[in-house]
């Protein structure tokens, strides 16, 4: 524990419960164990200590009511759909007459809005991470690190509102202009390469109402503030000595930062990287709003998708029978959110663990 | 020797330049994030203002766009966050005081401490599926204010909790040490000297993470929280809130309940605007008090 009085005070208050001790020792030394055990370990504080100890116990609780409640109806799931139908098949129509439960268009769509937002989040977030810890002026950085907070703080729903009716109607203007350009690039390393076709029909930078690009640029945005902040203690942790060595060989700024203090941070850096991607596929508003609900595989942002969490919240929204198997698919394609962001989640806190004993 | 100078006066004048180039883009990237928080809050006023009047914060929801109101979803939201808040906050701050006061190192106090850790960052909607199963389901509480409220509270539980550990961190042990000189009990030394020099900390988690609760959509769509309801009278009641109506609105074709949605949402942000400058000036008010001892 931080706390040195707590590590100071516990052996003596084990050696007084325990009667063996108490009774071989001295007169004198008794009395001091006796109030001791008053202090601590009265029927009164007993019961305080236990109480409090139970309440820390409901996040124990907690996990293992989302790990039971997942697996649970999980299994009731897979009874009737197998696993090979579940990782094989690439359809995943459950409320057609024809049904199909394979994840993978899920995992496309996740995995689509997961990178156009780490497209985002990644650098702006270390760029803004860099600004905040090298560059900008005290009085500046007092207005920018909260000002980049309140974006943390604006509720997703909110954010699938901008990512619908601000966002996406301002790519479907801007991405006609811009389409022929990126077109004409992409068709012309494609014909350098061998045994690749180009794209028989022209990019027209078309853009539906729902479109993973939209809703993936939005989520971006939000998990900017995520990045930034955590790539910030990163690059703080690094010893003041470090920059002044460099500086002292007669680097510049900007090497001094890019060549020794980022590399240096770059394991705190790569924890944020992850979590901002764990937090990117959890999201579920903005995908929900924005991306629409058409399961598709495919890795092409223009096109209506949906991710896992979409389709929960899909599932959730209509009153769908109990025992039906699209309300039973609902937990399946939670446990596999689950166990992808928890996977990442702790990936990222050892990361960050080993980091802080470094330095 | 003048050439070798002229070279390295040439490579730093552009290194120079690249770097100042580059600090450029770094402050182009930080400002981006705000940028797009103004445009977006410029859209959102814009959008709202010929729908924002009293009649809308007082009538009941409507199909008609021009009679509905957010009366229903502005109780429910204080409704739920009121009793997030009752579960989650003393559930909260006991765990962080068992942590920090009293568990001894070793593997369950590691276990706990890892265990919230991951918490804090499995997805909210994944709440959502645990309120559905066991609070509506299993518990019977159904789609209530109640079943919402505890799925909310086990959501923004690592949040107090590791916020009150920070606060708790924070006090110096020689506070406690002169407490238990004096022959205080843990416990005293705790209720009379620890949590009130921590309070300020802890109030402040308290109420960020009550903002976030109020602004969470997902769970409580899991838990079911309709629409079109009337605004609950007990904790059994079922409900909606603020961000539940915002989300019904946008989803819906017609530029109108845009319209109303973003009026919803002005609602809603001037609401966590409100929760946020009061923990700001909380925190101020107490570390002013406190220099001032």
């Amino acid at each position: 524990m931080t706390d040195p009085t707590s590590t100071s005070e516990a052996p003596v208050s084990e050696s007084a419960v325990d009667p063996a001790a108490a009774s071989a020792a001295s007169k004198g030394s008794r009395t001091g164990e006796t109030l001791h055990a008053n202090v601590f370990d009265s029927p009164k504080e007993r019961v305080i200590r236990y109480a409090l100890g139970a309440c820390a116990l409901v996040s124990i609780l907690t996990t293992l009511g989302i790990a039971a409640v997942l697996v649970v109806e999980s299994a009731a799931f897979f009874q009737e759909v197998s696993i090979g139908e579940f990782l094989g098949s690439t359809q995943w129509t459950p409320q057609f007459a024809d049904k199909h439960f394979g994840i993978w268009p899920l995992i496309a769509g996740t995995v689509l809005i997961t990178v156009i937002s780490a497209l985002v989040s990644m650098p702006l977030g270390l760029a803004s991470a860099i600004y905040l810890s090298a560059y900008a002026p005290v009085w500046l950085r007092k207005w920018l690190k909260p000002g980049i907070e309140l974006l943390a703080g604006v509720p997703t729903v909110v954010y699938g509102y901008f990512a619908l009716t601000f966002v996406t109607p301002l790519l479907q203007t801007a991405l006609p202009h811009v389409a022929p350009v990126f077109y004409e690039a992409y068709a012309f390393v494609l014909r350098l390469l061998p045994f690749v076709s180009p794209p028989t029909e022209p990019w027209t930078g078309d853009l539906g109402v729902f479109n993973a690009l939209s809703a993936g640029i939005v989520v971006g945005i939000m998990v900017i503030p995520m990045v930034a902040s955590l790539s910030e203690d990163a690059i703080q942790a690094v010893p003041r000595s470090l920059w002044n060595g460099a500086y002292a060989l007669g680097a510049t700024k900007l090497e001094v930062v890019m060549r020794v203090v980022v590399p240096s941070a770059f394991s705190g850096i790569v924890a944020s990287f992850i979590l901002a991607l764990s937090r990117a596929i959890g999201e579920t508003m903005i995908v929900t709003l924005a991306a629409g609900a058409t399961p598709k595989l495919t890795l092409d942002p223009t096109e209506s998708i949906q991710t896992m969490t979409a389709f929960i919240v899909q599932m959730g929204k209509g009153d769908i029978a109990q025992s039906t198997i699209e309300y039973k698919s609902l937990f399946a394609v939670g446990l596999v959110l689950f166990l992808i962001t928890l996977g990442m989640n702790i990936l990222a806190n050892r990361i960050v663990a080993r980091y802080q004993d470094k330095y | 020797m003048t050439d070798a100078s002229g070279t390295f006066q040439l490579r730093r004048d552009r290194r120079k330049a690249f770097g100042a180039f580059m600090a450029g883009f770094f402050f182009l990237a930080t400002v981006f994030g705000l940028l797009v928080l103004i445009a977006l809050l410029v859209d959102v006023a814009v959008q709202a203002a010929p729908w924002l009047n009293v009649e809308f914060l007082t009538q009941m929801p409507s199909r008609l766009p021009e009679r509905a109101g957010i009366w229903p979803a502005i109780v429910g939201s204080l409704w739920v966050m009121g009793l997030t808040g009752l579960i989650a906050v003393p559930l909260g701050v006991a765990s962080a005081i068992y942590l920090e006061e009293y568990a001894t190192e070793g593997w369950f106090l590691q276990t706990i401490q890892v265990n919230i850790a991951n918490l804090a960052g499995v997805p909210s909607v994944i709440y959502g599926i645990l309120g559905l199963a066991i609070f509506v389901r299993f518990v019977a509480l159904g789609s209530s204010v109640m079943a919402g409220a505890m799925t909310l509270g086990l959501l923004v539980l690592p949040i107090i909790i590791i916020s009150t550990q920070e606060a708790l961190r924070g006090i110096p042990s020689g506070m406690r040490e002169a407490a238990f000189a004096l022959g205080a009990t843990r416990s005293q030394v705790i209720w009379s000297h620890v949590l009130p020099s921590a309070a300020p900390g802890i109030l402040t988690g308290v109420i960020l993470s009550l903002s976030r609760a109020i602004g969470e959509t997902a769970p409580l769509i899991m838990v079911g929280a309709a629409g079109m309801v009337m605004a609950p009278n007990s904790v059994l009641d079922p409900f909606t809130v603020l961000p539940i109506q915002i989300f019904n609105w946008t989803a819906r074709p017609q530029d109108e309940f845009r319209g109303l949605a973003a009026a919803a949402i002005v609602v809603l942000m001037i609401l966590l605007f409100a929760m946020n400058l009061s923990a700001i000036l909380l925190r101020n008010y107490f570390e002013g008090k406190r220099a001032g001892d």
